[in-house]
């Protein structure tokens, strides 16, 4: 049994499309990336996971219990980290997850054991009394992340968990969601592609209410990327070094990179040991080689492309 | 159980951010003051029957600072809550909308509850220098928690609407105030039309019991009011479910 089964997901709002025939899986213990542009159905989806409204259509089972029929069953299975990260800001930390441990229906003699343990792994323990209201964008995020882990749930719904927070809190924000996932399912929104591409097991895109893809984030570069490309930083005169790479067999095109001066972008055939042939060449021109690497596509070259296809599909 | 959680967090919540001091303070200082000019007018001028006229009057007075409180505590039950998103949280926990109003109402409730005990410490003092009857007395303040619970269901349906507090607190001064004096018009309606409005309105009924009389019928219409407005914030909440809130 999946975890998250996603059946024909529907919604329309009265003046809006919200998300149109959605169909996915979740496996027990993945971390789902969740990815799309701003207003392109992700928060719609989530908020019909987590029963906050009904779809207009399709359904969808949580650890097999339907959102339509057990609406009550699956939030008891599901933490949940709206995207705004809402908050009764006139509460301390500990009274805020105490009054939400109460909800979840943890027995009062576990109750404290419990909220310190997540205290602690959210790293809040010191400021467990103060007022949520005097906590700062990235203590506040992490009082939301424990307010979903309160009851130990099997299914983690976490939207946008990373935005508005300084690096250093995303790093450790991403470390604590990666080391949740062992354990449970994780869906996780985003608009960053770094971010999940960093934490995912796989990524779900979609675009205008619609799925554009499910796959892993390196299947994905794999299935978009026709040929394979290669990094090339040499030191030199540019003229010599782009004559000097053409002439390599295999080699399709040489374009300026785009991270410096110095760097290029090599288009080669595949199945050809392009990489050697292209440092020999550099060698033998006595060109010094700074840098020579095979690329990926990014996450944002990929995200474009799909984007682009979809589009282009959908006029034709 | 999980009513009482809700419950619990109002009441909590009432008290932190000092709403409850200050309507409390006011509700006392006004009520206090009508307590006052009325045991004075009523010693110096009428003299007798100060058992059901005193209080008769000073309820009537104090229902009026009643209706213009009361509201104050109501706005923030639901339209704050929309407005922090908060709201979110509870829709998406193992609660039931009923679950949630009930904890909601019943807080507001017992902070009304204690700004109406600590008004009996002016019976109390009065008590010292005169002898007092307290049936009439209890009847005035059933008749007054009725009506306080009923302006209370109507406030927080006004909060489920909207997520302007101003808005609603407005709105429930408005409807409460409209509700008191539907039947102020007898000289424009028919007959007929005047009975029914009798019925409807707070005024006919509240009259009763601070005239030292409980009728069952009074106790039912504010329990009909109460019942009628809960319902309402139910089919409020629930309509998220064909709207969709965006």
């Amino acid at each position: 049994m999946n975890a998250i089964e996603v059946d024909h997901l529907t919604k329309y709002y009265s003046n809006a499309r919200g998300v149109i025939d959605l169909s996915f899986e979740v496996n027990k213990g993945e971390i789902m990336g969740f990815l799309g542009p701003n207003g392109s159905g992700k928060t719609t989806t989530m908020r019909m996971l987590t029963c906050f409204f009904p779809p207009t259509s399709g359904t969808a089972r949580i650890c097999g219990h339907d959102i339509l029929k057990e609406p009550l069953e699956v939030r008891r299975k599901l933490g949940y980290l709206p995207e705004s990260v809402p908050l009764y800001l006139d509460m301390p930390v500990r009274s805020y997850l105490s009054f939400f441990a109460e909800v979840r229906g943890i027995p009062a003699r576990q109750r404290k054991a419990r909220i310190d343990e997540v205290l602690d792994k959210c790293s809040l323990t010191h400021v467990a009394h103060r007022l949520i209201g005097k906590l700062s964008k990235g203590y506040r995020q992490r009082v939301g992340i424990a307010q979903a882990l309160l009851h130990d749930p099997e299914v983690l719904i976490l939207d946008e968990p990373t935005i508005g927070l300084d690096p250093k809190q995303i790093i450790e924000i991403r470390s604590l969601i990666k080391g949740l996932g062992a354990a449970r399912t994780v869906i996780l929104s985003s608009h960053i592609l770094s971010e999940v591409s960093a934490v995912c097991d796989r990524v779900i895109i979609i675009h205008e209410g619609k799925l554009v893809a499910v796959d892993t984030p390196h299947n994905l570069t794999r299935r978009l990327q026709q040929t394979p490309k290669i990094l090339v930083r040499a030191l030199g005169p540019a003229e010599a070094i782009t004559k000097t790479l053409r002439s390599v067999p295999g080699v399709l095109s040489v374009k300026p990179g785009i991270d410096g001066p110095d760097a290029f972008i090599v288009d080669a055939e595949e199945g050809l040991p392009v990489i050697n042939s292209l440092a020999q060449a550099l060698c033998a021109q006595n060109l010094s080689i700074a840098e020579i690497r095979p690329v990926d596509m990014t996450l944002e070259e990929i995200f474009i492309q799909l984007v682009a296809d979809d589009t282009e599909v959908r006029r034709q | 159980m999980n009513t009482l959680t809700i419950a619990k967090r109002e009441m909590g919540s009432y008290f932190t951010s000092l709403i409850a001091y200050v309507v409390t303070t006011v509700f006392l200082v006004m009520s206090g003051y009508f307590y006052y000019t009325n045991m004075v007018m009523f010693v110096m001028f009428v003299g007798s029957d100060v058992k059901l006229g005193l209080w008769q009057q000073t309820f009537y007075d104090i229902r009026f600072v009643t209706v213009s409180v009361l509201p104050l505590l109501t706005m923030r039950l639901f339209a704050e809550e929309k407005k922090m998103g908060t709201i979110e949280l509870l829709f998406t926990s193992p609660l039931r909308d009923r679950q949630i109003i009930m904890g909601k109402y019943l807080a507001c409730l017992a902070v009304f509850a204690m700004m109406l005990a600590l008004t009996m410490l002016y019976p109390v003092l009065l008590k010292i220098v005169y002898q007092l009857e307290p049936a009439p007395l209890a009847a005035c303040y059933l008749g007054l928690f009725l009506m306080g619970g009923a302006c209370i269901a109507c406030g927080i349906f006004l909060s489920s609407l909207t997520e302007n507090q101003v808005v609603a607190a407005m709105s429930t001064i408005g409807v409460l105030l409209l509700l008191w004096f539907l039947d102020w018009n007898e000289g424009i309606a028919g007959s007929a039309v005047v009975q029914v409005l009798h019925q409807l309105s707070f005024s006919e009924h509240f009259l009763n019991f601070i005239r030292g009389i409980i009728d069952i019928n009074d106790i039912v219409y504010y329990l009909s009011v109460i019942a009628f407005f809960l319902f309402l914030t139910g089919c409020s909440l629930e309509s998220r479910k064909w709207r969709g809130i965006k």
